[in-house]
């Protein structure tokens, strides 16, 4: 095995801003081959920001993003496509293309980026239906389709060219508990069969701690800490504490900031 | 790694015994000799002991093998699967599809 000592993804001082509001301040974040990252937070933490920043959506106005080796701030669209082929995304909402069948939507990465035969082609993308329990549903319609097995029929897609680093945007959100455990255990799986490097992101604590080797909290845009399960769960953070305790965050309030916020035209 | 692939007779069976890490770069050359070798027997062996890595393009490959054998009334056989072969089977529960043997003699007895 030819594994290589840098991280996959490496990203440094991370900024981004929608209009004047800062998302993310300076936020650092590494992950290495093989491993399972779970990244944490609360809305409007700036998960997705993030994530979004990772896969290459956004170009960072501040601060480094390196995935596979390619730094995607700096690099031109083909080289960004060619890191995008090596990696599977898993949208919260799927993501599904609504006028193609369950088969055509997960085969289509597969016949967008590769030359195999139609064969290879069909059992690839079949075997990735079986492998998240959809087995036989590739003629439905995405309408056709309960908002779980729209879930589960995107990771197919997601993972149908064996991707080395695979985005999972909250996978267990509104699945019900068995579903869910099972999406977890296909995770820990993938990483160790397919030897996929994984991201997740979640707010489900259960399945965090169920699958991750280190988890990230973000908060308000900044990375509170990384690290395993047990050293969050015994993290003496107020506010890591309030998210793995479910409190109600004491939001502070900076008058003149609030006043700019309702008053500014371009605020 | 090292990689590659062999093809043997043994008797009226044909052994294709691969190793090494089984991925897209070669799983159609895979593919192709499984489907060129039904052309001269009717009963193949796939010998798996030395894969260390397959992705599904190989398993695709394993899957048309076999489904060609049986709408041909020929036989088809996985042997020895190594442990980095049989994880990736029994995620798609392929484990419980494929006629899995030790050996070639375990095959032909069954």
């Amino acid at each position: 095995m030819n594994e290589s000592a840098s991280p996959l993804i490496e990203v440094v001082g991370l900024e981004a801003f929608y209009g004047r509001r800062r998302i993310l301040h300076g936020v650092d974040f590494s992950v290495n081959r093989g491993e399972i990252r779970v990244i944490m937070g609360g809305s409007g933490s700036g998960k997705s920001t993030l994530l979004r920043h990772i896969i290459g959506l956004q170009r960072p106005v501040s601060g480094t993003v390196n995935i596979l080796g390619v730094d995607v701030g700096r690099s031109d669209a083909q080289a960004l496509l060619a890191v995008r082929r090596r990696l599977g995304v898993s949208f919260q909402g799927g993501a599904l293309i609504t006028s193609m069948s369950v088969g055509d939507n997960v085969a289509l990465p597969l016949r967008e980026h590769t030359q195999l035969d139609e064969t290879t082609i069909r059992i690839m993308s079949r075997l990735k239906l079986e492998f998240v329990n959809l087995g036989g549903f590739h003629d439905l319609m995405p309408s056709q389709l309960s908002g779980g097995m729209i879930k589960r029929a995107a990771l197919a897609r997601a993972i149908v060219m064996d991707p080395e680093l695979l985005f999972f945007d909250e996978p267990s959100a509104g699945l019900d508990p068995v579903v869910s455990a099972e999406l977890d255990e296909l995770i820990l799986r993938l990483r160790d069969a397919l030897r996929m490097t994984i991201v997740v992101v979640t707010h489900e604590l259960e399945s965090a701690f169920r699958i991750a080797d280190r988890i990230t909290v973000l908060d308000q845009g900044d990375v509170l800490t990384t690290g395993t399960v047990a050293e969050v769960r015994a993290s003496e953070n107020e506010r890591i504490q309030d998210l793995l305790n479910r409190r109600p965050r004491s939001v502070e309030v900076d008058v003149d900031e609030y006043l700019r916020r309702l008053t500014e035209e371009d605020a | 790694m090292d990689k590659g692939s062999e093809l043997r007779r043994d008797g009226d069976w044909a052994v294709l015994r691969i190793w090494g890490e089984v991925d897209l770069s070669w799983s159609q050359d895979v593919r192709r000799q499984v489907l060129e070798a039904y052309a001269k027997v009717k009963s193949l062996a796939v010998q798996l002991d030395g894969v260390s890595y397959i992705d599904s393009s190989g398993i695709a490959a394993l899957v048309e093998g076999f489904q060609h054998a049986r709408s041909k009334g020929g036989r088809f056989a996985l042997l020895a699967p190594s442990e980095a072969v049989r994880a990736v089977l029994e995620l798609a529960r392929l484990d419980r599809v494929f006629p899995i043997f030790t050996d070639l003699a375990a095959a032909r007895a069954a």
